[in-house]
């Protein structure tokens, strides 16, 4: 298994406030990892540092940024915004383009492609503000695979959903997962954490709480903590 | 009929009338593919914002009576554009502060300016003209014409070449950045080409109704259709639609250009709020 994401000692933060320090983690291909952690823990500043958006202060992090796939939280501004499902979607391959003003035909491929692996390719020509909140999520999963190379980065893709529409995505990216895709996800949600991925990272207050596999987290005192609180059903 | 003949005559007599039609059209044109992109990122004010230090940058530009008065005004545009799409990201005073701030000081400096240093005895006569761009339209030399046809092909071709870019941009601007977009050069892309549709537009509407050349146009596509693509060319068309009819009204009606030319968006905003609502579906 390969080693996609190595993150050494890291340190991550602004100018010289320290919002999370002494990360040590990493993710194969292949994995579903989840970084738990409640709100100013630095989830954030750490899907920017993997994004390459952000350099870490101090220690090391390796990774591909530009194969990373992200799918960030809705904006305001997305809500009614007048595009349609393919313009969005396509918009995915434009770290492909360079300075390129148009896209070539591979990249409509593809394009087509991830739409129809998540099931949207009979609402291409939608508005994306028509839509139900779980098939613009859906959207833009597609739109963050076309610009993955086996690897997504989803912030909380979950929030808003009704349960149902929480359900069939976490589904979907399962089964993305299952494919060969390597995740990484964001969440709150500690039950569904468990239930999916394959390692947990949690952080807190500046520092990393927990990182190993789903199996050693449920026996862990802090994972067994949280799983209480979180209400969670351990079959 | 005989108004027809009117109008035909203007055309052959007069170069002013057919410089001020190739100008006008150019910047709605150019004013309104922008305004997609300004209104969707919440920047409607920016355009305001914009005019109002332009005003001020001319009333400078006056006072020193240099004869190439876009020397000074451009840049300070472009500077102020700058600025205030930087403070949207991260500052204390927050966007749309800093924007109302800008705009009434650039004004009140620009009118106190222009007071204190009259270049002329008609003072109230050189704001007005400036505020609601009144005459001078009409008074365009053919190097104006050429300056503005330069402009006007700069700024559409960045936006042919960066169309797919200015869109992911605007739609979600962490994706673009996370795919390795550099939007913050794009958003200085969009703030300096700002600028310059402003400044061009101060000709032809006045300081104080550009922001309605870059909103309506936007407005009334989005009324209708449902891509960006389509919001694009249709705004487009309306807005050049409107700028020619309002051009042709206020010389058939002797009405002030800019506030005809704002009258014609404002029906037509109206027009296509009336269609959507009969669509239905389309609300």
């Amino acid at each position: 298994m390969s080693v996609q994401i190595t993150c050494k000692n890291a340190a991550l933060g602004y100018e010289n406030r320290i919002v999370a320090e002494k990360l040590n983690f990493t993710v194969s291909a292949g994995d579903y990892l989840c970084i738990l952690g409640e709100n100013g823990s630095g989830k954030s500043t750490l899907i920017k540092a993997l994004l390459g958006l952000k350099p870490q202060i101090s220690g090391e992090i390796l990774c591909d940024h530009q194969g990373i796939g992200y799918l960030p939280q809705q904006t305001v501004i997305q809500r009614d915004f007048p595009a349609s499902v393919r313009e969005i979607v396509r918009s995915g391959c434009l770290g492909k383009t360079g300075l390129r003003p148009f896209y070539t035909k591979e990249e409509k491929t593809l394009a087509d492609k991830m739409m129809q692996q998540l099931g949207i390719k009979e609402l291409e020509k939608r508005c994306y503000r028509d839509l139900s909140g779980g098939q613009q999520q859906r959207v833009l999963l597609a739109r963050a695979l076309c610009a993955a190379k086996n690897m997504l980065l989803l912030d909380e893709p979950v929030t808003g959903l009704d349960p149902r529409a929480q359900q069939e995505l976490y589904e979907q990216i399962a089964a993305l997962n299952r494919a060969g895709t390597t995740v990484i996800m964001v969440s709150h949600d500690v039950t569904a954490a468990v239930r999916y991925a394959s390692h947990i990272l949690q952080i807190g207050k500046k520092k990393q709480l927990f990182f190993g596999t789903t199996a050693d987290y449920r026996n862990s005192k802090i994972g067994q903590t949280f799983l209480e609180a979180g209400g969670a059903d351990l079959e | 009929m005989n108004k027809l003949q009117v109008l035909a005559d203007y055309f052959i007599k007069y170069p002013f009338v057919r410089y001020a039609f190739i100008v006008g059209l150019l910047i709605a044109l150019c004013a309104s593919l922008l305004g997609v992109t300004l209104v969707l990122k919440r920047f409607s004010f920016i355009g305001d914002g914009l005019s109002h230090v332009a005003f001020g940058a001319m009333a400078v530009a006056a006072i020193t009576g240099l004869t190439n008065r876009m020397a000074i005004i451009l840049p300070v545009t472009m500077l102020a554009a700058v600025l205030l799409l930087r403070t949207g990201q991260n500052t204390k005073i927050k966007g749309d502060a800093a924007i109302a701030m800008i705009s009434v000081g650039a004004l009140a400096i620009g009118y106190m300016l222009m007071n204190l240093f009259p270049s002329s005895s008609n003072i109230s006569g050189d704001v007005c003209s400036t505020l609601f761009g009144s005459v001078s339209i009409l008074t365009l030399k053919s190097s104006d014409v050429a300056l503005c046809v330069v402009m006007a092909i700069i700024v559409l071709l960045t936006f042919l070449l960066f169309y797919h870019k200015i869109f992911a941009v605007t739609f979600d601007e962490s994706f673009a950045q996370a795919t390795g977009i550099r939007a913050n050069t794009y958003n200085l892309l969009i703030a300096v080409i700002t600028a310059m549709i402003i400044v061009l537009a101060m000709n032809l509407v006045g300081s104080l109704l550009i922001s309605a050349l870059i909103i309506f146009p936007a407005l009334s596509a989005m009324r209708l259709f449902r891509s960006f693509r389509s919001v694009i060319i249709c705004s487009a068309v309306i807005s050049v639609i409107c700028a020619a009819s309002g051009i042709i009204l206020s010389i058939l009606f002797s009405t002030p250009v800019g506030a005809t030319i704002v009258a014609a968006d404002m029906a037509a905003f109206f027009l296509f709020s009336l269609i959507a609502r009969c669509k239905g579906t389309h609300a």
